[in-house]
């Protein structure tokens, strides 16, 4: 099975998204689900190589025009969101590969 | 882990600030004087958040404020803030803020493992609480020790 490679998304890549990616690095544990998680910084961001974005609603415009899906989570430090949003869109691309 | 980052003189509890750009400078200061950073450093903060949004607000309540590492730091460095009266930064999910992280980075790793442990203390709601409590820097010392065992 082809492994997805998430990436999650603020201004530099050095700080929210490293949070962010910790707080998504566990639910997938959690859930043993075997992905790639990264983080980047906005500029090149949208360059990258990725299935799926994580990032916060004032970053999300940045990939209006991408077909990935772009899942926006409020609070960066809670699983809980994560996993009620972010966890079904992986789960079903997962199943769909 | 957090203990030798989040040091007495890094810590300003129950601050009085008028605005985000005043947290956000007070927060710099504290990391300039303990010279983790150059004066450009907290210029740089504030312009990020000026320019970029107020993205920096990542949970209820609490701005990660920083800049980039060619913005003038010196080294990997921490320093906490909480603030008497909250204030608005403009996020929409996530406003007042009463915690102030700031931090500087000089790559992208240096400071990975401390903004981890720094996560894994603020994810339990307790911890969030107990700092914006806080009277003593000792109640918040002897919560990251707890957090070590």
């Amino acid at each position: 099975m082809k492994r997805l490679r998430i990436m999650m998304v603020c201004g530099f890549g050095l700080g929210s998204s490293l949070v962010l990616r910790m707080t998504v690095d566990e639910v997938l544990q959690k859930h043993n689900i075997k992905a790639e998680t990264f983080s980047s910084d906005a500029d090149t961001a949208v360059g990258q190589r990725y299935d799926l974005v994580i990032t916060s609603g004032e970053m999300e415009k940045l990939f209006a025009s991408i077909e990935e899906p772009v899942i926006v989570i409020d609070n960066f430090l809670s699983p809980d969101e994560v996993e009620e949003k972010a966890l079904p869109v992986i789960q079903k691309m997962m199943a769909e590969e | 882990m957090l203990e030798s980052y989040l040091t007495d003189e890094v810590i300003r509890l129950q601050a009085e600030v008028d605005d985000w750009e005043s947290a956000v400078r007070m927060g710099g200061q504290l990391l300039l004087d303990a010279q983790k950073c150059y004066p450009e450093y907290i210029e740089a903060m504030v312009r990020t958040v000026r320019e970029m949004g107020p993205y920096m607000v990542l949970a209820p309540g609490l701005a990660l404020a920083h800049a980039r590492p060619e913005d003038g730091a010196r080294e990997v460095g921490l320093s906490l803030l909480t603030l008497k009266t909250p204030v608005e930064f403009g996020s929409k999910a996530n406003d007042p803020v009463e915690l102030v992280i700031s931090f500087c980075a000089i790559d992208k790793d240096s400071h990975v493992d401390v903004l981890k442990a720094l996560a894994g203390f603020l994810r339990k709601e307790e911890n969030q609480q107990l700092l914006r409590d806080a009277e003593t820097v000792d109640q918040i010392l002897t919560a990251f020790e707890k957090q070590n065992e």
